[in-house]
């Protein structure tokens, strides 16, 4: 008897584990790490160098996750709210980061695509990188909310046009950046040796959780996804909230394109953030929420960012070209998506049904 | 959402309101395309007065006719599938790879493309008709991996020197007295390629499948509304896995008459095909909401699009980004034109239904 009451709560804890939406990412996350440490343990390794003008800094895989992974976390914390909001993704981020990417090129360098000092303050630079952003964010909001248009399409328009975009604001020339205080967004700042684009990554963090505990932006993202209807007649305007969402993926596309052109003090129209939507996308998925909108949880799509980079980190040391990961990360989705869509699920939960009373008599 | 629905209280609203959403967008797709072919043949001149202008379009869009098709019977059902290019791409490569590497024969390499074409469709369709996961997210995950496979097959892009396989890709289909005198006067023939003729077939094809076959008439109440469908007793599941699976074949199929344009296999092939597919699709009449759309439209919202590149890059706008910007420009106004028809029907009918109602309370 009592053996039985262990079992069923050791099973009820297993199962309060799997409900946690922060499972999965955690358990995606070990499993990774576990794979990594049998394979090589090396992949672990952290060593403290120095560059050129003799300042420390670490590097490793882990530092380059948490160094590359930021832009995909600052890109899943936005796509996360508008998933929530308006039921679908945002396919555009990747095309939005070239053009703000281009924006803060052109306003540092001017007409002269190589000059020799800057044209602009930095700052000047990032802050009219964040309208034209918000812009796009606002150009996708309105044709989700006011035109109701599927997300997914609506977006398809600035996901062909963006790189264009990109190229003509520059006019299809590759500007340089030769001072040095700009790479350091994209890179160290003298005297410390973790990578900035991690602070500035753990920086948005804090002011999103911040907003979405001081105001009530979360719940009634989380009430327009689960029923537009009811938050209408509850006295909410769920067209100004999915609006506002667009709006907040655009700066956060703003911020993830400073640190991009910050990286190589350059861009490359065609190549930056390449493909970077569907990672997005992913991060949201492997944080257990539902792309169906509705419920949300931050901290687990931040953490699913991480482990996508982890992911891709372990690809290319296994010496995965470039070009050939979308083809493993597709598994991954669908791998992912199967496993959450309702039917498997409640298939999955059956097969568990059956399974347990068969146990329970042969502890009897 | 069905058109009968939709044209409910026709007599108020005279000869718009009288027809149907597709064929009023359809008609205005048509008349668009009509206008500027007046135009640049007016205002433009010289190439656009040559009939072979007119065939080298299709020549040239052929396989993004058959995607779009492919494309269309998806949306009409209420779905969306954008691994059209990417699976277009892996065709290509896939058969240069077979004819040149492995010295393949053409209908090896023809059956190659129906296979990846199937398997796409087999795997998509099972994954959003019976496991009920976004269409969006699968062919989005299907893209990412066939862009990501044609890699895998093979890195680096190059030409195809199979002779069978040129010989196939040269053939020209001369059309008789539409012909045209060169600079030095010499008559040239008006041709066009297989590729058309395979397009126009299927076009074909698919319309009388779409207006006169049961199945055909189940995609449209499947994509206008899902519960009354179901409640008719037509099989929901099956019909939309036969979507995806006919959009996957189509796409084998569109993949190939692209590689015999093409005539190489590169991993940037096709690049943006999905979004043209979409945009002709749209363009045509096809709702995205689902169960409004037509074939004729379709292969109309193609040669607009492909019209509306050749006008811009012939008065003088011919740097590379202008052709993202306007194909997304046009699929932007043609996406607002048809929401706000949506919206307004919507009003219409609302209006128009609620007299009924008072009288049928006396």
């Amino acid at each position: 008897m009592s053996q039985n009451t262990k079992n069923n709560t050791a099973s009820s804890i297993i199962t309060a584990m799997f409900r946690k939406q922060i499972f999965i990412p955690l358990a995606a996350l070990l499993i990774l790490a576990l794979f990594n440490f049998i394979m090589d343990p090396s992949f672990f390794k952290i060593t403290l160098g120095h560059n050129s003008n003799g300042d420390p800094l670490l590097s490793g895989n882990i530092i380059s996750i948490i160094d590359y992974g930021s832009e995909l976390a600052i890109l899943a914390v936005g796509m996360t709210l508008v998933t929530a909001a308006s039921r679908g993704q945002d396919i555009s981020v990747g095309a939005a980061i070239a053009i703000s990417g281009s924006v803060v090129l052109r306003v540092l360098c001017g007409t002269n695509s190589r000059p020799d000092e800057l044209q602009a303050p930095i700052i000047v630079a990032f802050i009219i990188s964040c309208f034209v952003a918000m812009a796009c964010g606002a150009f996708n909001g309105v044709l989700v909310s006011v035109f109701k248009i599927q997300p997914m399409v609506a977006t398809l328009i600035l996901f062909t046009a963006g790189r264009s975009i990109a190229a003509w604001i520059n006019n299809n020339e590759l500007p340089v950046v030769t001072d040095s205080t700009f790479s350091v967004f994209g890179g160290y700042i003298p005297g410390i040796p973790i990578p900035t684009p991690f602070f500035i990554a753990l920086a948005c963090f804090v002011v999103i959780f911040l907003v979405l505990k001081f105001t009530t932006l979360g719940l009634y993202v989380q009430s327009v996804g689960i029923n537009e209807e009811t938050s209408r007649l509850n006295g909410l305007n769920p067209a100004l909230i999915k609006f506002i969402t667009y709006v907040i993926l655009g700066l956060c596309v703003a911020v993830a394109g400073l640190i991009k052109v910050s990286r190589i003090s350059s861009i490359n129209y065609s190549v930056v953030a390449k493909d970077i939507e569907m990672d997005a996308i992913l991060a949201v998925a492997l944080g257990g929420n539902a792309l169906g909108g509705g419920k949300f949880n931050i901290s687990a799509s931040i953490l699913g960012a991480y482990v996508i980079q982890f992911l891709t980190t372990t690809l290319y040391k296994f010496q995965v070209q470039s070009d050939a990961l979308p083809a493993y990360k597709a598994v991954v989705v669908i791998l992912l998506v199967v496993l959450s869509a309702p039917i498997v699920r409640e298939k999955i939960a059956a097969l568990f049904r059956k399974l347990r009373p068969a146990r329970a008599e042969q502890n009897g | 959402m069905s058109q009968k629905f939709l044209t409910a209280g026709k007599s108020r609203r005279g000869l718009i309101g009288s027809l149907s959403d597709t064929n009023l967008l359809m008609s205005i797709t048509i008349i668009v395309f009509i206008a500027m072919y007046l135009f640049a043949i007016f205002g433009l001149g010289s190439g656009f007065q040559k009939a072979q202008t007119f065939f080298n379009i299709l020549n040239a869009n052929a396989a993004l006719i058959i995607l779009a098709c492919g494309m269309t019977l998806v949306m009409i059902t209420g779905g969306i599938d954008i691994s059209v290019g990417g699976m277009a791409a892996l065709v290509s490569m896939s058969s240069a790879v077979y004819l040149d590497m492995h010295s393949g024969s053409v209908w090896g390499a023809m059956l190659i493309s129906l296979g990846i074409g199937l398997a796409f469709g087999l795997v998509q369709g099972y994954l959003i008709a019976y496991l009920d996961i976004q269409p969006f997210i699968v062919t989005l995950a299907g893209m990412f991996f066939a862009r990501g496979m044609t890699t895998i097959v093979n890195t680096n892009p190059f030409n195809v020197q199979n002779e069978a396989f040129v010989k196939l890709k040269e053939t020209r289909i001369i059309i008789p007295g539409m012909g045209s005198y060169n600079k030095r006067g010499d008559y040239i023939d008006a041709y066009i390629e297989i590729g058309v003729i395979v397009a126009l077939i299927v076009v074909a094809a698919l319309f009388v499948f779409l207006k006169w076959t049961k199945t055909g008439r189940n995609f449209y109440a499947v994509g206008g509304n899902k519960q009354s469908a179901l409640m008719l007793g037509i099989n929901v599941k099956r019909t939309t896995f036969l979507a995806y699976l006919m959009c996957g074949i189509l796409g084998g199929i569109g993949g190939f008459v692209y590689f015999m344009h093409v005539g190489s296999g590169s991993a940037t092939h096709a690049a943006g095909a999905e979004m043209n597919a979409i945009a002709s699709s749209i363009i045509g009449g096809t709702m995205l909401t689902g169960g409004v759309g037509n074939i004729i439209g379709t292969l109309f919202g193609v040669l607009s699009l492909a019209l509306i590149q050749n006008i811009v890059s012939s008065i003088g706008l011919d740097q590379a980004w202008w052709t993202g910007i306007t194909n997304a420009s046009m699929l932007c106004i043609f996406l607002v034109v048809q929401s706000v028809i949506i919206a307004r029907r919507k009003k219409a009918n609302l209006s128009s239904s609620r007299p009924a109602e008072a009288k049928g309370a006396k």
